[in-house]
């Protein structure tokens, strides 16, 4: 599919030169954005204020002002990104109609380089899945095949960038989310190292191990948008210093050696999948790159781990939606007590209730130790495993997902199968390490991804072989 | 599969203040019997002198001077999200049955 819209780079300077305008990139995503409705990719536009958004940067440019490194780029923000324009619902009935009373960090940074939010995209329920099937509004159609998945929970993001709405869109990524839809449409996912980006304003899932992201169309573009949000915040206080370098004018080779992870092409991968991996590989190998197995024995666990911590981090994120201060309340209550209870019951889809009983279940007394002291030393394990490995390779890879695409329907009735989607994914929401999925072919008519992981705060690293990596699969 | 019995769920919903209707304790009782069952493979695995990890990437003592920020964020736009306001309060139902 060739893609209306140059790199983000080239997009900024033709209107920073005066040779499009911003106006004319929005209208171009909004006219896409309905010519693609059936897709279910967006929630809502966001026009009004993308038009006066764009009115103010052609004018700065018509008056011969610097406009910014993203001017009158158009892009896409996962609904669980507070943003004005439209409301933010996370895809959950009891944020139907919540109006952000102020914006997230990510897009203040990108909206003071000039970049326009055109649209909100769909999602699984408060990110809770890997299908936007749980999405209390709508299922996401997969951009290469309406019958199947665009995976999840950025799947409305995904989707988006692949149907060509906007040049880039954001999501979140706490067990696989940026990175298993991006597999699945066969967009670039880039999940940061954890604390790179501010969190400040994006509904909290999972808050070990959340992190914001872009979808792109290519490594260049992930990396333009990662360099404008990444940075220590205030308002954030697991933010990390960003790395002295930047994460833009990506040149370099690719690096002498690699590491395979054994346990990501042993049995349970769908075979065809496995082949377009290997054959990622072996294009690294006639370039010389030596190539060696590595094995992350506690892998095997890492499943198990994240299924307890992130149900025992959602049980508490999501109590603050009580139906008191914001959000849908059951208003024929008559105590207090029973306005929680019905509002939640009633706010709440299946999945967000099904992980705060097991969040309860995990963290409630007599159980705590057992599962999540238990799940948490289980993470110290896996990452001892990790930054052993990362002494002999600077780059693990393989499969982001063990499969390809599934059938609308196929998993929705049995929530364990669903889950275990995510098994390659979980791995560097664990470790806090950046990851990325990068389109590497098809396997059974539909896009597979290759995984990439680094070392924390490698991600300029990773970034550079992912470039040169994409120029080889290409 | 874990054991986890009806009385278990209604006791969990109670915790999490969610009212759950009888067909979905009975869901409940069967996913997560089949979700807890699958976890427990964590039980099989040598964590011998190993210290749990909260904080990946080392961060301590995150803090900040205890003062008045103004993010210039609007009164009226945080307050019209409130299900219920009175008298510039936030009005909620009476807590004693």
């Amino acid at each position: 599919m060739q893609s209306q819209w140059p790199s983000i780079c080239a997009i900024a300077s033709a209107v920073q030169a005066g040779t499009t305008s911003a106006s004319e990139l929005v209208e171009r995503a909004l006219i896409a954005i309905a010519k693609k409705d059936e897709y279910k990719a967006i929630i809502a536009t966001t026009e009004t204020r993308a038009r006066q958004r764009a009115l103010t940067i052609d004018k700065q440019v018509s008056d011969g002002l610097a406009v910014g490194r993203l001017a009158g780029v158009p892009f896409i923000a996962k609904d669980n990104f507070l943003v004005f324009g439209a409301d933010t619902t996370a895809a959950s009935n009891i944020l139907r109609g919540f109006s952000a009373p102020y914006q997230s960090v990510a897009i203040e940074k990108l909206e003071a380089e000039g970049a326009i939010c055109v649209a909100k995209a769909n999602l699984d329920a408060f990110a809770h899945g890997s299908s936007t099937e749980n999405s209390d509004f709508m299922t996401t159609k997969n951009p290469h095949d309406s019958t199947r998945v665009p995976g999840g929970s950025s799947g409305g993001s995904a989707a988006a960038v692949m149907l060509d709405l906007a040049p880039f869109a954001l999501g979140t990524d706490t067990g696989g989310s940026i990175r298993l839809p991006a597999s699945y449409c066969g967009a670039v996912g880039y999940k940061p190292t954890y604390g790179l980006v501010s969190r400040s304003g994006v509904v909290a899932m999972a808050s070990s191990t959340d992190v914001i992201g872009p979808l792109t169309r290519s490594v260049e573009d992930a990396a333009m948008v990662l360099d404008v949000m990444a940075g220590k915040d205030a308002l954030d206080g697991t933010t990390i210093e960003r790395e002295s370098a930047g994460y833009t004018n990506l040149a370099g080779a690719l690096p002498s050696k690699v590491g395979v992870i054994k346990e990501y092409m042993a049995e349970g991968i769908d075979p065809a999948v496995k082949g377009q991996i290997v054959a990622a590989i072996d294009a690294l190998k006639a370039r010389s790159v030596e190539v060696v197995e590595i094995s992350l024995p506690s892998l095997s666990a890492a499943l198990a781990a994240y299924y307890i911590l992130c149900p025992a981090e959602v049980s508490s994120n999501l109590s603050r939606y009580d139906g008191q201060r914001f959000g849908h309340s059951d208003l024929e209550a008559r105590t207090l007590d029973e306005s929680y209870g019905r509002s939640r019951s009633t706010g709440f889809g299946r999945e967000a209730k099904r992980r705060i009983m097991i969040g309860t279940y995990v963290l409630s007394s007599g159980y705590y130790d057992a599962y999540y002291v238990k799940a948490q030393t289980v993470r110290t394990k896996l990452i001892a495993e990790f930054n052993e490995a990362f002494q002999s390779v600077d780059f693990l890879l393989g499969p982001t997902a063990p499969n390809t695409a599934f059938k609308i329907g196929e998993n929705i009735k049995d929530p364990l199968q669903m889950y275990l989607i995510d098994i390659l994914t979980v791995a560097a929401n664990l470790v806090g390490v950046p990851a990325i999925s990068l389109p590497a072919g098809s396997a059974n008519d539909m896009p597979v991804g290759l995984q990439i992981m680094a070392a924390q705060k490698n991600d300029r690293a990773l970034l550079t072989f992912a470039k040169a990596y994409e120029e080889l699969l290409a | 599969m874990a054991d986890i019995s009806r009385n278990d769920i209604v006791k969990l919903a109670r915790l999490a203040r969610l009212e759950l209707s009888e067909a979905e304790i009975d869901e409940y009782v069967l996913e997560m019997s089949e979700i807890i069952g699958y976890v427990d493979l964590l039980q099989s695995v040598d964590v011998t002198g190993l210290k749990p990890t909260n904080q990946v990437t080392g961060l301590t003592n995150v803090t900040r001077l205890d003062e008045v920020v103004d993010y210039g964020y609007d009164l009226a736009a945080l307050r019209s999200n409130v299900p219920g306001m009175q008298d510039d309060h936030i009005k909620v139902r009476r807590m004693i049955g």
